[in-house]
């Protein structure tokens, strides 16, 4: 395992300057920031900083490009057609509410069917559950298999012509598993049936490309990929964004107001109402170029040699179970999992007194929990930056929670 | 039990090997407690007679702090009345809060175990799982039957 890019290693981190012995393993809830990314949200207010989009001085027009230019930037990273299409947000959560709201209250009527995916994190259920009490239509679930997986076969049956929607996310919080969106968006599209994608956890890691995928909508978040949090982003097609109702009102996103009625600002400014985060734009621009110049393909090699190390490891140890797929490069860097006998909240606290950073609980994916009727789990979430050593000293760990417990083995 | 047990040895055996953790047929009040942030739960049942808790246990789902926390806590207030149970609630928010006395903290007896849960933020809600349970349990009796339980 050499590492022949200068970007790939920790060292690009202040924040693991400050804590040098720190393991950190939850990065499907939140990546670490590179200085590089750091620099361009210091360069952006120390020499680019107005109001973007409203002022008529040479100020306000370099934060307008800045901010536009990054929406270029999301757009090309994605595979988009245009730049309408793109619209900025404070993270996945609210575009994918952003589309129940708009899309779904015009859409939605009673009687109708929206289909969730029973692995989908709460941001991508909770929007729909509330939607269909709403309008009084009907929530539906797809059910994969133990080991994360769904079958064109079960989402064909569950598709009813009365089925407008169908929610899931590329790749799983829990399982790691990639879904085949492709498959699955023509599959409802024979149907008449949109589908919503959440991209949270697949954008960082892989290659994404909506117009190939062919995807009606993509949510995803700029604070797992690098970016700083409170930026987000929503992809929808042109043509349901033209037809969508605002979501937020206020500032920028008019073009003519009376006291009675307005006209709405043109695509994608009718969706991003108030000052946005222009800030938050540009370091996402910046984090888009950190992962372009390191490439997917050194990305997604290092991090399956790491989710293949850590998952060889884990196998070898008794009264672990992984939850999910038995070969370990279905797991895109998610490993989730249960130690016999302990609680997971015990598990994290014992990793944190090892200065090892894990998420435990439902990873907000309660219906999930349900189906696999596991109370909570422990999940540890690889990067690229992580190395042989963060895994070596999670293995350590791991191995000693159940003596550390007061069990004999 | 091995010397590097995390919690310490008290906890580490009262989540193992609990005294109190099985169901109770004759059980006169029963209450449930919820930790919404993890899901945990637990079912406290109470057998209480004349204004004391004859006999007490609990099921449901936890780390060992909780688990551990309403065991030790079982074994405090078997027994005992409603009243010396209360204080012992105030005693243990006490020392949870990291504002017990020393003597306060002796009549705490086994549940001292739980005194580092105070430098542990995260964890101050597992170990009030069982309490709080036990608190809301008397005060809906108390409202139930004027002030004086059966």
């Amino acid at each position: 395992m050499k590492m022949n890019n200068a970007l790939m290693g920790k060292v690009n981190f202040p924040l693991f300057d400050k804590y040098k012995e720190l393991v950190y393993l939850d990065n499907s809830a939140t990546q670490q920031k590179p200085k590089r990314v750091l620099d361009a949200l210091v360069r952006y207010y120390s020499e680019e900083n107005a109001n973007p989009l409203r002022g008529l001085y040479e100020l306000s027009v370099k934060a307008t490009q800045a901010y536009e230019n990054a929406r270029e930037s999301v757009r090309r990273f994605i595979g988009a057609a245009s730049t309408k299409e793109i619209v900025f947000t404070r993270n996945a959560t609210e575009s994918l509410n952003l589309i129940a709201f708009s899309w779904g209250q015009a859409n939605i009527g009673e009687g109708d069917e929206i289909l969730v995916s029973i692995s989908e994190h709460h941001s991508n259920l909770l929007p729909w559950q509330l939607l269909a009490k709403q309008k009084g239509a009907k929530l539906k679930y797809l059910e994969c298999d133990s080991s994360g997986k769904y079958t064109a076969q079960a989402l064909e049956k569950a598709l009813t012509p009365k089925t407008k929607l169908f929610a899931i996310a590329q790749i799983s919080n829990v399982f790691g598993r990639l879904n085949p969106i492709k498959e699955f968006a023509e599959i409802a599209h024979k149907n008449g049936t949109l589908i919503v994608c959440d991209g949270a956890q697949s954008v960082p890691h892989i290659p994404v490309d909506v117009q190939r995928l062919d995807v009606d909508f993509l949510a995803f978040s700029g604070h797992k990929m690098l970016a700083p949090m409170g930026i987000g982003v929503l992809y929808a097609k042109q043509g349901l964004l033209e037809k969508m109702p605002p979501f937020l009102s206020g500032g920028e996103m008019i073009e003519y107001v009376t006291r009675e009625d307005a006209t709405y600002a043109e695509l994608p400014h009718k969706f991003e109402a108030g000052t946005v985060n222009a800030g938050g734009a540009v370091g996402l621009a910046a984090a888009i170029d950190y992962i372009n110049e390191l490439g997917f393909d050194a990305i997604q090699k290092r991090e399956d040699e790491l989710t293949a190390y850590a998952f060889g490891e884990m196998k070898k140890i008794p009264h672990i179970n992984i939850i999910g797929a038995d070969d370990a490069l279905d797991h895109h860097g998610i490993l989730t999992f249960t130690v016999d006998g302990v609680h997971p909240h015990d598990i994290a606290a014992i990793f944190d007194a090892d200065g090892i950073d894990i998420r435990a609980g439902h990873h907000c994916a309660q219906p999930l929990h349900q189906f696999l009727d596991v109370q909570s789990t422990a999940r540890m979430s690889l990067a690229f930056y992580n190395d042989e050593n963060d895994i070596k000293r999670f293995i350590a760990t791991l191995s000693s929670i159940r003596r550390r417990m007061g069990y004999d083995n | 039990m091995t010397t590097d047990s995390f919690y310490g040895e008290v906890l580490a055996d009262h989540n193992l090997h609990p005294l109190h953790r099985h169901e109770l047929t004759c059980a006169t009040h029963c209450c449930k407690g919820l930790n919404p942030t993890c899901g945990d739960n637990i079912e406290l049942h109470l057998d209480i007679h004349d204004g004391i808790i004859v006999n007490g246990s609990f099921t449901g789902i936890g780390c060992a702090i909780s688990q551990a926390s309403a065991d030790i806590m079982l074994e405090l207030i078997i027994g005992k009345t409603l009243d010396e149970a209360k204080r012992y609630t105030e005693l243990f928010r006490k020392m949870i809060s990291g504002l017990i006395s020393d003597d306060e903290l002796e009549e705490l007896e086994e549940a001292g175990a739980l005194q580092n849960v105070s430098k542990m933020p995260a964890r101050v809600k597992c170990a009030l799982l069982s309490w709080n349970t036990m608190e809301k349990l008397l005060d809906e009796d108390n409202d139930k039957q004027g002030g004086d339980a059966k």
